[in-house]
């Protein structure tokens, strides 16, 4: 049974409508982020609190405050003379007619009539707009105060790129879990997850320093590890599929040119090493530079290539740094990028640890680097998939954590992880972008992410550039500037009908694996009995 | 309808009010009580908002008796006719009449006619007609010998005594008084003060 709350007595469509509170229902009792449905003449709204105010309806009772001690004065009051009030941004119709049933809720398009009424939203019709679990939807979370599932329509979201932002300890690994797993629950997408801190593969620990599972664990058959430290691996007794090995013949110098920052070079340094790289070659350009002596010989190139020698030095000690990270061989004997093309091709996801390399000079360089190519073979599919009429490869999502490093507005241009966050939708391949520093990342690029699932974020600029350009932004601040520090994600964006809060999906203990896990199966079982049928066939 | 519940007759009437003599000297209906009256067909309902005793000749006014009395009953015992020259009248302020079965909380089409019995409402009827309070309306816009507050917070006083939860019917009183006075917080706090158990 829903409750009502009161009636609408002004507002507009922009700013959202003003609801007086019924005197039976306590301010207190209301909270930022809650749904409510509003009965119009002909339509029904359905909205969320987004502020809760306190209304005198004589401005004298708040200079000479009446004796609230007096139980009968403070009933009599309530509600009369003094009420309270909510702001309610209505975000989508779900009236009962033809076409919203055919279409789902429309997003609104006019505001309620005076003094329609307002009610808390059932269950009923919060199913109604976030849709139930099925083969597509994933069920991520539930809202504030309902058991209600609020479901994410995975199809819809890896058609885009997406983000994932929140403080440090908001739980973002916990939620970019909950979705990787619901991609590989789902089938959707495959996923190549750049793993900074080797939480995704294996298990990974919560912040009481309890041991969680990750996806190699839940889904055996579905996801390879693939590691650049054997031996951390080895030491976390994580059953890895291939060690990465990048050789120098292998970095261009367009990865160099990302690194500028990390490695503090002079942009006089990122145009030596073009230039080294004409002389030398793309494949052996490091090596031959990294050999060359301190004589008379390196003099004259530097002076035939017109390279300062303050350049060349800077540019030495960047290389240096390279040279320095163990995965890096001067000639690799297997190519990463092929493996991981492999294991994607057949469905299975890539997680590449990065062990103890958590330096972001490592994560930028290798991160880049696979990407690029990766990009570029994907690109190559889709355009001989659609000139010859044939399968388009899998949507294949790259997760990157400490987005900002690679889409800064320095950077964003130049990196993959910007091209792909612009245009690679079309070459079904789109970014999952962790970070927790979203005002570092590109505009441009922010404005081209589908979905964002946003924790807590506190710094007025973070919030603005995640909030930017959504429609009731202004509302949303104060929603997203109240969650809690833990469990609680606010979802807006091209996945979801409205902006939602949600106290995330439990994650952690051995019935949620089941949870998942179950989710798999079906899928798995499905699968098979479509492969008997074609061998049948 | 009882006798007992007779309390006297309509001796002077007005649209807005009308003024009754008691048959028994001192036998006024209480301050804000509802009584009626009945003009033909149309039953007037009123509240008690004066009451007053006095000489029945307006030049002469009593003398001081009871000097060598021994209690105030002696006075009336020893000059038995002091009932007859003394008179006790109230007026009351129509707040709505009913016709046939019908209740209507306004100003009946035409006022009380002189030397009509006024009773007393049973508690019955005070519940019926105390079901709405747009009667609040009537009383705190009149002008009164009386303080309008005092009356108001009488008559709830009274009314609230016949509902099986007195203070239920007070706080949505007071909830009504509240709306009807929302820019004079001053006034609605000296009603409530006043209704308040």
């Amino acid at each position: 049974m829903s409750q009502r709350l009161g009636i609408v007595v002004s507002g507009s469509l922009t700013k959202g409508v003003e609801v007086r509170l019924d005197s039976s229902a306590s301010v207190e009792d209301m909270a930022v982020g809650r749904y409510v449905t509003i009965e119009g003449e002909r339509q029904r709204f359905f909205g969320m609190i987004t502020d809760v105010s306190l209304g005198v309806i004589d401005q004298k009772l708040s200079l000479i405050p009446p004796d609230v001690s007096d139980p009968f004065i403070s009933e009599v009051l309530a509600g009369t003379s003094t009420y309270g009030a909510l702001h309610v941004l209505p975000m989508l119709t779900i009236s009962g007619d033809v076409t919203s049933l055919i279409e789902g809720p429309q997003p609104v398009k006019t505001v309620p009539s005076h003094f329609s009424a307002v009610n808390l939203a059932s269950q009923q019709d919060v199913e109604l707009v976030f849709g139930k679990e099925d083969e597509r939807k994933f069920y991520i979370g539930t809202p504030l105060d309902m058991e209600t599932k609020i479901c994410l329509n995975l199809e819809e979201l890896v058609k885009r790129s997406n983000g994932i932002f929140g403080k440090s300890g908001t739980g973002k690994t916990f939620l970019t879990r909950l979705l990787l797993i619901g991609m590989l629950q789902k089938g959707t997408a495959v996923n190549l997850v750049f793993d900074m801190h080797s939480e995704y593969g294996w298990e990974g620990r919560s912040e009481e320093g309890r041991k969680v599972k990750a996806l190699k664990q839940l889904f055996p058959s579905k996801v390879a590890v693939f590691t650049l430290d054997e031996e951390s691996s080895r030491r976390r007794r994580v059953s890895t599929d291939f060690v990465v090995r990048i050789g120098y013949d292998e970095i261009e110098p367009e990865d160099i040119g990302l690194l500028r920052q990390t490695l503090n070079l002079t942009e006089a340094s990122v145009q030596a090493v073009y230039q080294l790289a004409r002389e030398f070659g793309d494949k052996r350009w490091i090596e031959a530079t990294l050999s060359l002596g301190d004589g008379d010989e390196t003099k004259q190139l530097l002076t035939r290539l017109s390279i300062h020698d303050s350049t060349y030095r800077n540019l030495r000690r960047g290389l240096e740094t390279i040279r320095r990270l163990p995965f890096l061989l001067p000639c690799s004997p297997d190519n990463p990028v092929k493996r991981i093309l492999e294991y994607l091709d057949e469905g299975m996801n890539v997680v590449l640890e990065f062990g103890r390399y958590t330096d972001i000079t490592a994560y930028i360089l290798v991160a880049n680097l696979l990407t690029r190519r990766i990009h570029a073979q994907y690109r190559e599919r889709m355009e001989k998939a659609i000139g010859e009429d044939i399968a388009p490869p899998r949507p294949l999502v790259i997760t990157i954590e400490e987005a900002h490093k690679f889409l800064n507005p320095e950077v964003a241009s130049q990196t993959i992880f910007g091209t792909i966050a612009r245009e690679m939708r079309k070459y079904n391949v789109t970014l999952l972008v962790i970070d927790q520093r979203p005002s570092g990342i590109d505009d441009e690029v922010m404005s081209q992410i589908g979905t964002k699932i946003t924790c807590l974020l506190d710094n007025e600029r973070d919030i603005d550039s995640v909030l930017a350009g959504v429609s009731g932004r202004s509302e949303l601040k104060s929603v997203l500037a109240r969650l809690e520090s833990r469990q609680q994600a606010l979802i807006f964006g091209h996945a979801v009908p409205m902006p939602v809060v949600v106290r995330t999906r439990e994650y952690g203990s051995a019935e949620s694996y089941r949870g998942f896990i179950a989710g798999g199966e079906t899928e798995i079982r499905k699968q098979a009995e479509k492969d008997i049928e074609e061998l049948w066939e | 309808m009882s006798e007992v519940q007779r309390v006297g007759e309509v001796i002077e009437a007005s649209t807005t009010e009308f003024v009754a003599q008691c048959y028994e000297l001192y036998q006024l209906p209480p301050l804000g009580s509802l009584v009626k009256t009945r003009d033909e067909s149309v039953e007037l309902y009123g509240i008690v908002y004066n009451a007053a005793t006095t000489s029945l000749e307006p030049g002469r006014r009593p003398i001081a008796r009871g000097k060598d009395e021994a209690s105030e009953e002696a006075i009336y015992q020893s000059s038995p006719q002091l009932l007859k020259l003394l008179r006790s009248e109230f007026g009351a302020l129509v707040v709505g009449h009913k016709q046939g079965d019908k209740l209507f909380h306004y100003l009946p089409p035409q006022p009380a006619r002189i030397h009509s019995f006024v009773y007393r409402c049973e508690p019955e009827e005070v519940k019926e007609f105390s079901q709405s309070f747009d009667f609040l309306n009537v009383l705190i816009n009149t002008r009164l010998p009386v303080s309008v507050e005092e009356l108001v917070a009488a008559s709830l006083r009274q009314m609230s005594q016949v509902h099986e939860d007195p203070h239920r019917f007070l706080v949505a009183a007071g909830k009504e008084l509240a709306i009807l006075l929302s820019g004079e917080f001053n006034r609605l706090k000296a009603i409530l003060g006043r209704i308040k158990e």
